[in-house]
């Protein structure tokens, strides 16, 4: 029998470790684990790199950790607070600013198909994206039909931590609105795809046309309620 | 000099909200773009798309009631009768592979060339956050920009050659400033519209590149 659900949270992010990279879903507040990680704070694994498109949403989960000193460095599109009278990214800013985090500032949709890539089993690929910018530093160029691309490497995640809608115990999902973004690319590009839900629901309950990320890219799923214990 | 008045952003935005045309499928960049969601007229359909993947996107209220339902500047939206919601990968697909017809930007400088410089204010210490730009100014069949003609402090904002960091180079194609419509043409820059009672000179005066003037050239007004 195949029974990916775990029964807390704490099991859910128990084998995480030190060095490992953690592809972590959410944009703005949408999206985001933060029981997730707010279980890794507790769990202690340190000098981690994290992959999330914001750097933080408010004070709780990804701020704790880089404020615990447990991020070594943070691949991300928009670090910044958004709307600056209610920051959301005050801790990383704080981190950054006294020189304890790196810093990989990469275009979003660079980002997304650099970890599609390491899903999908190819390699570096040539984009147009930050051809001619600062952020093509360093990077192999090639222009080509007159046009000029970057090279970017494949981006794979020894975990990802998710937020789902429904999970069954296969790991099916589903996600609610624009809470899917980055979880459906996230599942696939990590060896371990940690999924947190709202609700575990029955197997053959998903409807087969409904289902948003097959159960084979997720290894692990809890269901966590508003108060962020799991039952 | 002639008297004459710069429009306001609620006026710019519906100036430009209404040269979209019936059907197409608009992305609004964060900031000043967002206005644009307001102020669609109401006899086209306009398919807003924002980039955490939605497509057919409505306005929403001032404050947030539902987290997932929210646009790339993080404020609430509503969902039209038709949207689809997808993930990033189908979203970023639709921005970087040509799928969207025009994307309406904010910038800090535009280049005669249409060079587009428009996430890094080059401000010391500041930390690098491009977001879903660069991405947008590569992919988006049309790429307009909307901003203020010249700074708070009157330093020109159209230049020979953008000084900022540059988001992308040669992809703008049409420039809305609360002073003037120009497009980015083989030949130059090219004035479409200006503001009533406004001089071709002193428009000259406040822009850093040469401007050539279409045969006609329309009032820019709401």
């Amino acid at each position: 029998m195949l029974d990916k659900t775990v029964p807390s949270i704490a099991e859910a992010v128990r084998d995480i470790h030190d060095s490992a990279t953690v592809l972590v879903s959410g944009f703005g507040a949408s999206g985001i684990p933060t029981e997730l990680l707010v279980a890794l704070l507790e769990q202690g694994a340190r000098d981690l790199t994290v992959v999330n498109n914001n750097g933080g949403n408010g004070p709780l989960g990804l701020s704790q950790l880089f404020l615990a000193g447990r991020v070594r460095k943070l691949i991300c599109s928009f670090a910044r607070s958004a709307n600056p009278a209610q920051p959301s990214a005050a801790a990383f800013a704080e981190v950054y600013r006294a020189g304890k985090i790196e810093l990989e500032c990469v275009p979003q949709g660079i980002m997304v198909e650099r970890m599609r890539a390491a899903a999908a089993g190819l390699g570096p690929f040539f984009s147009p994206v930050s051809y001619g910018t600062a952020l093509a530093a360093g990077k192999e160029t090639r222009v080509i039909d007159g046009k000029g691309y970057v090279l970017e490497q494949p981006l794979p995640g020894d975990f990802a931590f998710v937020k789902a809608r429904h999970a069954d115990r296969w790991g099916n999902l589903t996600y609610r609105y624009a809470g899917r973004n980055f979880g459906p690319v996230m599942c696939m590009a990590a060896k371990t795809a940690v999924v947190q839900v709202d609700e575990i629901v029955p197997l053959g309950s998903i409807e087969p046309d409904h289902v948003m990320t097959p159960g084979v890219f997720v290894q692990r799923v809890v269901q966590v309620d508003t108060q962020g214990t799991a039952r | 000099m002639t008297a004459y008045s710069p429009l306001s952003r609620e006026q710019l935005s519906r100036r430009i909200a209404s040269d979209l045309p019936d059907g197409s499928y608009v992305n609004l960049g964060i900031g000043m773009p967002t206005k644009l969601a307001r102020c669609l007229p109401s006899d086209r359909e306009i398919i807003l798309h924002s980039e955490n993947g939605i497509l057919g996107m409505g306005p929403g209220g001032d404050e947030i009631t539902d987290a997932d339902l929210i646009n790339a500047s993080k404020e609430q939206i509503s969902l039209l009768p038709g949207a689809s919601i997808c993930d990033h990968v189908v979203s970023f697909t639709m921005m970087r592979g040509g799928h969207l017809d025009i994307t309406v930007l904010g910038a800090y400088q535009v280049s005669a060339d249409g060079d587009l410089a428009n996430w890094d204010t080059g401000t010391p210490g500041a930390i690098p956050a491009v977001g879903g730009a660069m991405d947008l100014a590569a992919g988006a069949k049309q790429v307009w920009v909307m901003m203020e003609h010249v700074t708070k402090k009157g330093e020109v904002r159209i230049v020979e050659r953008c000084t900022l960091p540059l988001t992308a180079a040669r992809v703008v194609d049409r420039i809305y400033t609360d002073l003037a419509r120009i497009d980015v043409t083989p030949r130059g820059l090219v004035v479409r519209a200006m503001v009533p009672g406004l001089a071709r000179e002193e428009l000259q005066r406040l822009t850093g590149a040469p401007l050539h003037f279409d045969e006609r050239v329309d009032a820019l007004s709401a």
